[in-house]
């Protein structure tokens, strides 16, 4: 399955709801749609990976790109996940202290820490 | 003993090609669901960092894979020629990612806490990331 891309608003957050394959070929659209949002003024976005079904390291170094746009405009991203092989990628990587990671979109929508 | 062998030209969507022909094989050899879809996960993962590094340094040498079967489990090689980094870090690798790019140690980390059974060896001309899985008995 290719890489499904689609944002919305939820009050002052964009939610971009990831689905399919992030890999070292479809990471570069990810990574697109992230530098469009934060170029269009998006700086608090929740990125929700409930629908992934393949994550490599490159689609870690992606997401983490995104981090580092976001907050060089003091915003935030968090990640919607509870797939246990992403949620163990993350804990390998350390990342697990890089990104807040929440259960739902509501409660990631919801987070202001 | 059943083998396949692919070889990969650097090109980032073959690495999708491996995966499916890893999750066949795989399937083909009786290795149970969950550990097929390991096998996706770290076989993608081994195959994008080889290709990554192919892309970088040796654009018109082909990664190769093997897919070997036997009596006992399931090994898959993927063999690159890429230059050897420093060996893998364990702990906090978060300090690794920089820019947009992906340092191979963390590909090798990832790879390493999917699969318990892994050997990356440094051979003559690059490294070869060996990943086996045992294979249930057959029933007759």
């Amino acid at each position: 399955m290719d890489l499904s891309l689609e944002d919305r608003t939820e009050g002052d957050r964009t939610v971009v709801v990831v689905g399919g394959e992030i890999d070292v070929y479809t990471a570069p659209k990810l990574r697109e749609k992230l530098i469009d949002l934060v170029s269009a003024g998006n700086y608090h976005l929740v990125v929700d990976m409930e629908a992934v079904e393949f994550l490599d390291s490159t689609g870690l170094g992606v997401l983490v790109g995104g981090l580092k746009r976001v907050r060089a405009h003091e915003g935030s991203l968090r990640l919607v996940c509870t797939q246990e092989r992403i949620l163990k990628i993350f804990r390998i990587t350390g990342l697990t202290k890089v990104f807040p990671i929440h259960a739902s979109v509501d409660e990631a929508v919801a987070a202001t820490d | 003993m059943a083998t396949v062998e692919l070889q990969l030209s650097p090109q980032p969507h073959h690495v999708r090609t491996a995966r499916l022909v890893g999750v066949a094989a795989a399937r083909r050899a009786g290795l149970p669901d969950e550990l097929v879809d390991e096998l996706r996960w770290a076989l993608g993962e081994a195959c994008s960092r080889a290709v990554a590094l192919h892309a970088a340094h040796a654009p018109d040498v082909p990664v190769r894979v093997l897919l070997r079967e036997d009596s006992t489990g399931l090994t898959v090689e993927v063999i690159d020629q890429g230059p050897q980094g420093p060996p893998s870090e364990d702990g906090d690798l978060a300090a690794l990612f920089e820019g947009d790019e992906v340092d191979p140690r963390v590909s090798l980390a990832v790879l390493g806490g999917l699969v318990d059974d892994i050997d990356i060896a440094a051979t003559a001309t690059g490294t070869t990331v060996r990943l086996r899985w045992p294979l249930p008995p057959r029933s007759v």
